[in-house]
């Protein structure tokens, strides 16, 4: 799996860093999402995938590794 | 006498359970045409309609109705978020996101204990039974709104009274004592310009002063303060009596309090303070739920009916404090989600595991029948809170 967020959108709640700090984490800056990591682990994938979910502003996108294989050049995006 | 106004059937409430007729109607339709006396137009109450409304700024505005869209601006009042829409929403809601990060409410944390401690010495000292809403679960979340915000100490009690007046339901005085707490807030702005401290207030001026006039910051100020306050005070209480109504969990509460977390999402869930969201306008004709909302069309979107009936087919509500949450709607969703959820979840999850610390036998102090709810005003809530230990 791998994890995309939008910081225009992001409204700076940061539900998803209180669900899974592991992943997720909150700028002092702007308040906005940061990654701490892209590539969850196994037993992150669950909770990430409910914390994109819950996301009030629509901005964590998921890519499963299934797809990822098909397109390549998603690995390289940021 | 004048004739009490008419009850919208999704704001009553059994308690603080959803009536028959609600459910009958959510069952059938995600949303329902409202042509009832005073009503808006429709009523959505179906889980993915709801997030749909609440998730497209662009279709529903939130911006008070009027005839033409310039009049309708004309109604905004200065610095309240919720009847804002992007681009100036995005430009005031990010001035406002470094403020409430998650680790900056943590540093809140020992402020919010300490309030609470006090208030639970005041309740303790006021005797059995007591009435909790006026000696914890009001001042509470409006010392720590003060604290947050930078209300100086002496003008809390003052402060306090009026937004009691404000919450109290009733319409004429209601709007009198908002005035009031937008001038009181408007005068802190121009006193925090000369003299700034390590508010929020101060932290915006400093940061945004120049872009900002003292109306849209006082403004910002009081829609947060009293919103705030309102939403966590009755939180704070209905939270209280759905768990002295359900023996079972707070039993197991007690036992283990380390599911204090999930109670909190719980109970969110199941009181859905905000019964329903601030309305919304169809701003083009949207198809939904096999019925088209048309350009114009009031909606009423109900975060109640959304959290808590159950799709036809599936097991009945219940309150279960172990639940893993999946996403409730009690915070709203989309553009307008409340910008203090992580201070309010901090507070509820400190407030509600000292006041059970402290007294080891809380039960209501009257039968159930015999509290009094407030189904209209913008928040549910309860009159009062008799309790005893």
């Amino acid at each position: 799996m791998e994890v995309r967020v939008d910081r225009d959108t992001c409204l700076g709640t940061g539900q998803c860093m209180m669900a899974v700090p592991e992943v997720f984490d909150q700028s002092e800056d702007d308040g906005k999402v940061l990654l701490a990591t892209a590539s969850p682990g196994p037993g992150q994938v669950t909770a990430v995938r409910m914390a994109a979910a819950r996301c009030p502003a629509g901005a964590i996108t998921l890519r499963h590794d299934d797809e990822r294989t098909k397109q390549p050049s998603a690995s390289e995006a940021s | 006498m004048p004739k009490p106004p008419e009850v919208p059937v999704h704001r009553i409430r059994d308690g603080v359970d959803p009536v028959p007729e609600l459910c009958r109607t959510a069952a059938q339709t995600p949303l329902v045409r409202d042509d009832g006396p005073g009503a808006n137009d429709w009523v959505v109450t179906g889980r993915e309609e709801v997030r749909a409304v609440l998730g497209d700024a662009q279709r529903f505005t939130t911006r008070p109705p009027a005839e033409t869209a310039e009049a309708s601006r004309r109604l905004v009042e200065p610095g309240n978020l919720l009847q804002y829409d992007p681009p100036e929403h995005t430009r005031l809601r990010q001035m406002l996101t470094p403020e409430f990060t998650v680790r900056r409410m943590r540093r809140m944390e020992p402020l919010i204990e300490k309030i609470v401690e006090e208030r639970l010495d005041v309740l303790e000292r006021a005797g059995k039974p007591a009435d909790l809403m006026r000696h914890f679960a009001r001042p509470v979340p409006g010392l720590v709104g003060c604290a947050l915000v930078g209300v100086p100490r002496d003008d809390q009690a003052e402060l306090a009274r009026t937004l009691d007046i404000r919450s109290s339901g009733r319409a004429k005085k209601n709007i009198q004592a908002m005035k009031a707490f937008n001038a009181y807030m408007v005068r802190m702005v121009a006193q925090r310009r000369r003299a700034p401290g390590d508010d929020l207030l101060s932290m915006l001026i400093l940061g945004h002063g120049e872009e900002l006039d003292d109306k849209e910051l006082g403004g910002v100020c009081a829609s947060l303060v009293a919103g705030g306050f309102e939403n966590a005070a009755e939180m704070l209480a209905l939270g209280t009596l759905v768990l002295l109504e359900h023996p079972d969990q707070l039993q197991l509460l007690r036992e283990r309090p380390e599911l204090m977390d999930r109670a909190v999402e719980e109970l969110l869930r199941y009181v859905s303070v905000v019964s329903t969201a601030s309305p919304r306008t169809a701003l083009a004709d949207v198809p939904m739920g096999g019925q088209v909302v048309k350009a114009g069309d009031l909606v009423d979107v109900s975060l109640f009916a959304a959290n808590r009936i159950q799709p036809p087919g599936a097991p009945p509500d219940r309150l279960d404090i172990t639940r893993e949450q999946t996403n409730h709607l009690a915070f709203g969703h989309g553009i307008h989600f409340c910008v203090g959820a992580a201070l309010a979840r901090m507070e509820l999850r400190i407030a509600y595991a000292a006041l059970l610390r402290r007294f080891p036998d809380l039960r209501l102090a009257v039968p159930l029948g015999e509290l009094r709810f407030r189904p209209l005003a913008p928040q549910y809530g309860l009159e009062a809170l008799p309790v005893t230990w």
